[in-house]
């Protein structure tokens, strides 16, 4: 079964004004639809066709670097899509705010350290908020790597994640990847955060 | 005495339609400066304070290492380019781009698979070895091929923000587009 592009569950405008509608249209059908590709022609043939996209993550130290890059590619994507939303932003509720409060002192301490490894991820690369057992960490992972994967520096599971490759904003916010960061607040989906920080 | 960016050799409009002028000021005027900005922040009080770029790029890591290397290979990009060419190599360089890629054509070929083929933010380059030959490499990030011992020759620059406000995820066609501004003049006199 090769993998598809999953729905986006909004269209393309729907997060104006901090993410515009040409950068969702290019970044969703152009570049996340190249990772799903290469990553059907860089496991054409093996064993990991028939496995699913958590097996390859949890391996990729022994695959090719096509299917790290374009599997993390087609991963990191399809969490970022669910992970934001219209009329969304707010801060997370219950259990997940508490342990955000415990974790890292107070929400607005959160977005800050979040937003810093963002900042600091030099080149291409993703910002996380990831489930270490039952603890919370913030960590970047550059270009497609991602905490599923098992030669991540923090292994977890990736309950929030910012792509801070420059065409994630470069056509609104140019250089300015700090104002994406903080426009970024605004579409966060907490519903789904939450939903994931609540997987066993 | 802290770095400053250097003057762009032509206007910020010379490279249209190839490169925009918007490109230009964006890529010249906000990244360009931030490195150098970031660079001159990074060093008083380290070693490297009366160090040149240079020397950051063979001895320094992290932050230090990254903006120097940057703004070295930014000076380098854009002084690569000019309105008016030539657009093709002459000279000793020629006969060594033939010699080691078999023609001009089977070089930009591979010098565009190279540029393309790599995954992230980075750098293509043709370089003289330490051997004296030409050979293409890639480095990611903010690398540069003196770290290793090479004599840099030409270099793109993917990272995203050098092409998609005219691109956008198309790197190939800002590769097709590279060759229309490249100055071998220039490049002629780096070999
Ligand atoms: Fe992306
Ligand atoms: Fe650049």
């Amino acid at each position: 079964m090769a993998f598809e592009l999953p729905k986006l569950g909004y269209d393309y405008a729907a997060l104006e004004p901090h993410i515009d509608a040409r950068t969702m249209e290019i970044h969703y059908t152009k570049h996340h639809q190249a990772y799903v590709n290469n990553l059907n022609t860089a496991i054409a043939g093996t064993e990991w066709e028939q496995k699913s996209l958590e097996d390859i993550m949890a391996n990729v130290s022994k695959l090719s670097a096509a299917v790290r890059n374009n599997g993390g590619g087609h991963y990191n994507h399809t969490l970022y899509w669910t992970v934001m939303g219209p009329n969304k932003g707010g801060s997370p509720k219950g259990d997940l705010l508490e342990a955000i409060n415990q974790t890292f002192g107070s929400f607005d301490k959160f977005k800050e350290l979040f937003t810093q490894a963002g900042m600091t991820r030099f080149g291409s690369g993703w910002a996380w908020l990831v489930k270490v057992g039952n603890e919370l960490k913030i960590t970047s992972t550059p270009n497609q790597d991602n905490p599923m994967m098992d030669i991540a520096e923090v292994k977890g599971l990736p309950l929030l994640g910012a792509d801070v490759w420059e065409h994630a904003y470069y056509l609104k916010y140019q250089n300015r990847r700090n104002e994406y960061l903080a426009a970024f607040w605004n579409v966060v989906n907490w519903d789904e955060v939450e939903r994931r920080f609540k997987r066993t | 005495m802290p770095f400053e960016l250097p003057k762009l050799p032509y206007a910020a409009d010379a490279l249209q339609p190839h490169i925009s002028k918007q490109t230009i000021d964006f890529h010249y005027g906000k990244h360009h400066q931030a490195y150098v900005n970031n660079l001159n922040n990074l060093i008083p009080g380290t070693r490297f304070e009366n160090a040149t770029l240079e020397q950051m790029i063979r001895e320094a890591d992290g932050g230090i290492f990254n903006n120097a290397a940057q703004v070295w290979n930014h000076t380098f990009y854009f002084e690569s380019f000019s309105p008016a060419g030539p657009r093709e190599p002459n000279d000793a360089l020629a006969t060594a781009i033939n010699e080691t890629f078999g023609s001009f054509a089977a070089f930009k070929e591979q010098f565009t698979k190279s540029a393309l083929t790599l995954f992230g933010s980075g750098w293509a380059w043709l370089v003289k070895n330490r051997e004296g030959k030409l050979e293409i490499v890639q480095e990611s990030n903010a690398g540069n091929p003196l770290k290793s011992g090479h004599t840099p020759l030409l270099t793109c620059d993917v990272w995203e923000h050098a092409y998609y406000l005219d691109y956008q995820n198309k790197r190939p066609d800002y590769l097709l587009a590279y060759w229309n501004v490249l100055d071998w003049d220039v490049i002629g006199k780096r070999f």
